[in-house]
């Protein structure tokens, strides 16, 4: 499956869809790109006068490339036409290291823990615009081929 | 491992992905995951891979959806562990 009918399917859209391009994905992970623009909604709350990237969206982020195209690569020979990838964030456990600024570039690595039974757990980076590690953690969500609902 | 053995060893994995402890403390055989120990699909995933594991035994997605209660996962176990 090549990466732009995988970005075809992702379940998302604006304002909360992160990703942009895909770099690599294939049965072990996903490598992946986002630009957060820097007028997204939540920089004027988060916070006023100072804008970061809220962790919450870090990892979601993280979920939406390492874990969701991953997924959908994982279970391509399922999804059949007229369905579309069904997702569901199960859990995470990440750490933070260095703040995302708006505007910045992140790369995202995620590595396949296990996928069965629909569940898929990823070991998952976060990189910043330098190249550092911003964040990092383990992941998982059930993953499987839904009807459309019109 | 008799039976009693094996509901003990359940017993033990499943604990940590309980989220109903009152349901927990009163586990039967008729006791549902899902229903009565609030445990999501996705650790439901978990305690299968732990049984897996404990028994030494591998579990098929068809054997997979058939254990959503404590009487079908250990008969699951009992089938495949012998």
């Amino acid at each position: 499956m090549n990466h732009s009918k995988i970005l075809e399917l992702l379940p998302y859209a604006a304002p909360f869809r992160f990703v942009d391009e895909l770099e690599r994905v294939d049965e072990q992970g996903a490598t992946g790109y986002y630009t957060f623009p820097p007028n997204a909604g939540f920089y004027r709350g988060h916070f006023p006068g100072h804008p970061v990237t809220p962790g919450v969206i870090l990892s979601e982020t993280m979920a939406q490339i390492g874990l969701v195209c991953l997924g959908i690569y994982l279970l391509q020979d399922k999804i059949a036409s007229g369905q579309q990838p069904g997702v569901a964030f199960s859990s995470q456990a990440v750490d933070y290291l260095k703040p995302v600024y708006p505007g910045e570039r992140v790369k995202v690595v995620s590595e396949k823990v296990y996928f069965r039974f629909g569940k898929l757990k990823c070991k998952v980076q976060l990189f910043n615009a330098q190249s550092e590690l911003a964040c990092q953690g383990e992941l998982a969500g059930m993953c499987s081929p839904i009807t459309a609902q019109l | 491992m008799n039976q009693a053995e094996r509901l003990e060893a359940l017993r033990r994995i499943i604990k940590p992905y309980v989220t109903d402890e009152e349901a927990f403390g009163n586990l039967t055989e008729e006791t549902d995951f899902i229903k009565d120990l609030k445990i999501n699909s996705a650790h439901l995933v978990d305690i299968i891979l732990d049984v897996e594991d404990e028994f030494d035994i591998e579990i098929e997605d068809e054997a997979m959806e058939k254990m959503l209660t404590v009487k079908a996962a250990l008969s699951v176990i009992e089938e495949k562990a012998g």
